[in-house]
């Protein structure tokens, strides 16, 4: 079974239990995916198995990927991104991937975006700096501060955090939990926010530091 | 379409009455003590909805004792057991903030003929 596949992020709401709770899910519309192409041991050094998310008219594609959407016998596709899984042998190149085949209710899983660009930004921002009083004739409102000692070193050490351009990288957040799974409309709910802003395309896969084992809700 | 609409129609509720900032209601709250259930009532004038769709939420406010009293309920919170309506008041604003600076006679709201 896949590991993970590819979705967009349809943006945020809030939903009830039963007993009156709110929960802030991430609406994410998950596949459907298409497999392009596996990749094994023999012939690339790994397995895997590349998905394909989002139509694209197909002379809007170049010739080169153009062959590797007609080695799969499918349409063409906007994203393509390789997942990892076990029995991969068990997936056949075109196959349509929905996502109750690999998420759960109830499991948890990490998601992977391009964050919004936030431009140029100071430090407080971009490293969550403290910075200083705001009022009382302070004059040390956001400014970073010492950046580093005189004579020795002689010099800004590297990695030093200071203000900068910030977002618009790629970031994942852990251990999300699948609120519901919506099979009719491929949709699934994640507790929490997810990076990148709506509309954008992110990547799905099963928690690496949860198990995945069903728990009680 | 707004794709979010059709999550958050699942957990709407259609059972609510129709009211507006200004009008009287006693709102019937379910609270959990151990396994038990019972249903506290809440009256009071409602000085503000805001929201929409699922996240709508009303603040009720009332006079406990000469003291202002207010509380705000999500609208399709399932711990709502039901909205009754008391009194619709005739107000010109749609959020009544200037009630809590007003006392006795004169935080009183017009009746609706």
């Amino acid at each position: 079974m896949l590991n993970g596949m590819l979705g967009k992020k349809l943006g945020m709401t809030q939903i009830f239990t039963k007993d009156g709770e709110v929960i802030p899910v991430t609406v994410i519309k998950a596949g459907p995916c298409f497999v392009i192409q596996k990749k094994n041991k023999a012939n690339d050094g790994y397995d895997s198995i590349q998905l394909g998310f989002v139509e694209k008219k197909k002379e809007r594609v170049n010739k080169p990927i153009q062959g590797s959407f007609a080695k799969a016998k499918t349409s063409s596709f906007y994203h393509l991104r390789e997942f990892k899984g076990e029995m991969l042998d068990s997936y056949q190149a075109g196959q349509k991937v929905t996502c109750e085949t690999i998420f759960k209710a109830g499991e948890f899983v990490d998601v992977s975006g391009r964050t919004k660009g936030r431009g140029f930004t100071g430090v407080m921002k971009r490293w969550n700096f403290a910075g200083g009083p705001g009022s009382h004739g302070s004059m040390f409102n956001k400014a970073p501060g010492s950046i580093g000692s005189s004579s020795d070193p002689s010099r800004v050490y590297k990695g030093m955090r200071m203000g900068g351009h910030y977002g618009n990288e790629r970031v994942t957040t852990q251990n999300l939990k699948i609120v519901a799974v919506r099979t009719e409309d491929g949709i699934v709910l994640l507790k929490g926010g997810v990076p990148g802003p709506v509309n954008s395309i992110i990547e799905i896969r099963k928690a690496k530091k949860k198990s995945h084992s069903v728990k009680g809700s | 379409m707004n794709p979010l609409l059709n999550i958050e129609k699942d957990f709407l509720r259609t059972d609510m009455p129709e009211f507006k900032p200004g009008d009287t209601v006693r709102v019937n709250i379910k609270i959990k003590e151990g396994d038990k259930e019972r249903i506290q009532a809440f009256e009071g004038t409602v000085i503000r909805r805001r929201g929409r769709s699922v996240r709508s939420t009303i603040t009720v406010r009332k006079d406990s004792y000469g003291v202002g009293v207010e509380r705000t309920f999500p609208l399709n919170s399932p711990l709502i057991e039901n909205i009754n309506v008391v009194g619709k008041g005739m107000v010109r604003r749609a959020k009544l903030y200037y009630l809590r600076g007003l006392k006795g006679k004169a935080a009183r709201i017009k009746e609706e003929a």
